[in-house]
């Protein structure tokens, strides 16, 4: 019996949690390992760090992170952020992290995913990818394969999926856009484009193109965020989780929207093999054990303690 | 002696996530170690092969390292041993992985590709282990107080398959049933991951753990 997962996500900025509530057992809320260890003991299957540290001195954040988690965290978990070579990869495995996470620097430099998987195979890389809803009338939609050059945007002010995103802006008016408010399903044939992490730089890069780039070059992975639905609680967007799962072998994992424990059943029965939780559980709306019975009694395989 | 003061040394041979089981075995209350010095693992009450990788190059290390003799003669003396996942199919005879290389010979039988028929390899993830339909071994100690059906975290593509069943400690499915623990004299082998299984692998453990501490306590006058 395969197991879907529930991963919890936490944000984590000069060693500290971004968001995040006091629960009974543990002393200190901004500490990503007490967090993380609070998850396990509640029945997560896995846990996501991402480091949102926009310093240069991430390299050795993220291994500390990395051990200190080693001590503490008995489920597997990913470090994600600020991963650019095979050497930042091998401090953080060898720190004791089972998977590393990528996104802009994989777009940047799309080798990096083979390199990474022929040293330390497929199943310790995850690409990471931040995706926008794209209207019927951008370029992308009409010809979802093709390349386009990177869209000139005003330098990122920082990193990180969760943090609010300022007013969409990159060249093309409004009037280019289908109603992103509209459920997502009566959409018009749709694509998704790729946006470096954080959410500012358009790539031009189609997602479920990119998805399949991804997989052929060693990605074990997906860790798919929607960009529109991140932050909302409105649900995951399932056309895109879809989209992606139906595109590749590789598992899926949903991430952005989670508001209610029924979107995290619609996204596993999209085809997600795993779901990515961060405000649903970090401000106590539910708790991982919650998740799983609600999983459970929809006829999803999950571990139950 | 107690699980509390028994020590287990980690066999470092250069392959495999060490830490996170020097860490998971620290957590229940065993003094840990990782160690490829044979004094340190001779002076140990218990060792464990963890082990990522493929399989002749990992034979080939711990020949190098003079550490398959050692393993043998610790297992003769009635010293519990541990393998996590390649470190409980280097136990086995050999395995067909990358042409074939013979193995530590500790449990008769074959490490061979996963039948996972449309199921994609590797086996990643959470996945339910069986104790009870595995004949002859639901008393092991390995397995006190774990639950007859428990998941357990794996991550492979090569499962061992034992000649004499009366070795089988426990199985689990992914496309066909295969061997996922094993205990044969003083050897323990599990293919998931203890250290990565939350409350059920610090169980499993802690129970090695136990094991040791039975295992090293002076015979009674």
């Amino acid at each position: 019996m395969h197991y879907k997962r529930v991963i919890p996500c936490l944000d984590v900025d000069g060693g500290r949690v971004v968001k995040g509530v006091q629960f009974v057992d543990i002393r200190d809320a901004g500490d990503p390992v007490e967090l993380a260890a609070h998850y396990d003991r509640e029945g997560a299957d896995e846990v996501v760090f991402l480091d949102i540290t926009a310093t240069h001195e991430k390299r050795d954040t993220i291994a500390r992170l990395a051990r200190a988690s080693a001590d503490d965290v008995f489920v597997p978990f990913t470090i994600g952020g600020g991963i650019r070579s095979v050497a930042d990869a091998q401090a953080v495995l060898d720190a004791g992290a089972d998977k590393v996470s990528v996104n802009s620097a994989a777009l940047a430099r799309p080798r990096l995913l083979d390199e990474l998987a022929s040293v330390f195979g497929a199943q310790c890389v995850v690409l990471a990818i931040d995706a926008k809803r794209v209207g019927a009338q951008h370029p992308l939609a009409q010809h979802p394969l093709a390349q386009h050059p990177p869209a000139q945007h005003p330098p990122s002010q920082g990193d990180g999926p969760s943090q609010p995103q300022p007013p969409y802006n990159d060249g093309y008016t409004d009037s280019n856009y289908t109603d992103i408010s509209r459920p997502p399903d009566t959409l018009p044939a749709q694509s998704w484009e790729a946006f470096l992490a954080g959410g500012r730089t358009a790539t031009g890069r189609d997602v479920v193109a990119w998805a399949r780039e991804a997989v052929e070059r060693g990605a074990g992975e997906i860790l798919l965020t929607s960009m529109d639905r991140d932050g909302t609680s409105e649900g995951y967007d399932l056309a895109l989780t879809r989209a992606v799962s139906e595109a590749v072998s590789v598992p899926v994992i949903a991430s952005g929207g989670a508001g209610e424990l029924e979107h995290l059943t619609q996204a596993l029965e999209a085809g997600a093999d795993a779901v990515l939780c961060a405000s649903i559980f970090h401000y106590g709306r539910h708790t991982v054990a919650e998740a799983k019975a609600h999983l459970a009694a929809a006829g999803i395989p999950v571990r139950v303690r | 002696m107690s699980a509390t003061s028994v020590e287990i040394a980690v066999v470092d041979y250069g392959m495999g996530n060490r830490r996170s089981v020097e860490k998971a075995l620290e957590h229940v209350g065993a003094r840990a170690l990782v160690s490829s010095e044979h004094a340190a693992l001779r002076a140990a009450d218990g060792l464990v092969i963890p082990g990522v990788g493929a399989f002749p190059r990992a034979m080939e290390r711990l020949r190098e390292l003079g550490l398959d003799e050692l393993l043998l003669e610790r297992l003769r003396e009635g010293v519990p041993v541990l393998g996590v996942c390649l470190g409980m199919q280097l136990a086995f005879d050999s395995s067909t992985e990358l042409g074939g290389a013979a193995g530590l010979g500790i449990v008769p039988g074959e490490v061979r590709k996963l039948e996972s028929g449309e199921l994609k390899l590797p086996h990643i993830g959470w996945n339910e282990v069986s104790f009870t339909e595995a004949r002859g071994r639901v008393g092991s100690p390995l397995i006190a107080e774990l639950p007859s059906r428990c998941a357990f975290y794996h991550v492979h593509s090569f499962a061992a398959v034992p000649a004499d069943t009366q070795d089988v400690l426990g199985t689990a499915e992914y496309g066909a049933r295969f061997v996922t623990a094993v205990q044969r004299g003083s050897f323990y082998g599990v293919q998931f991951h203890p250290e990565k299984s939350s409350a059920a692998g610090l169980r499993l453990l802690g129970n090695f753990a136990r094991i040791c501490a039975v295992a090293a306590a002076p015979v009674a006058p």
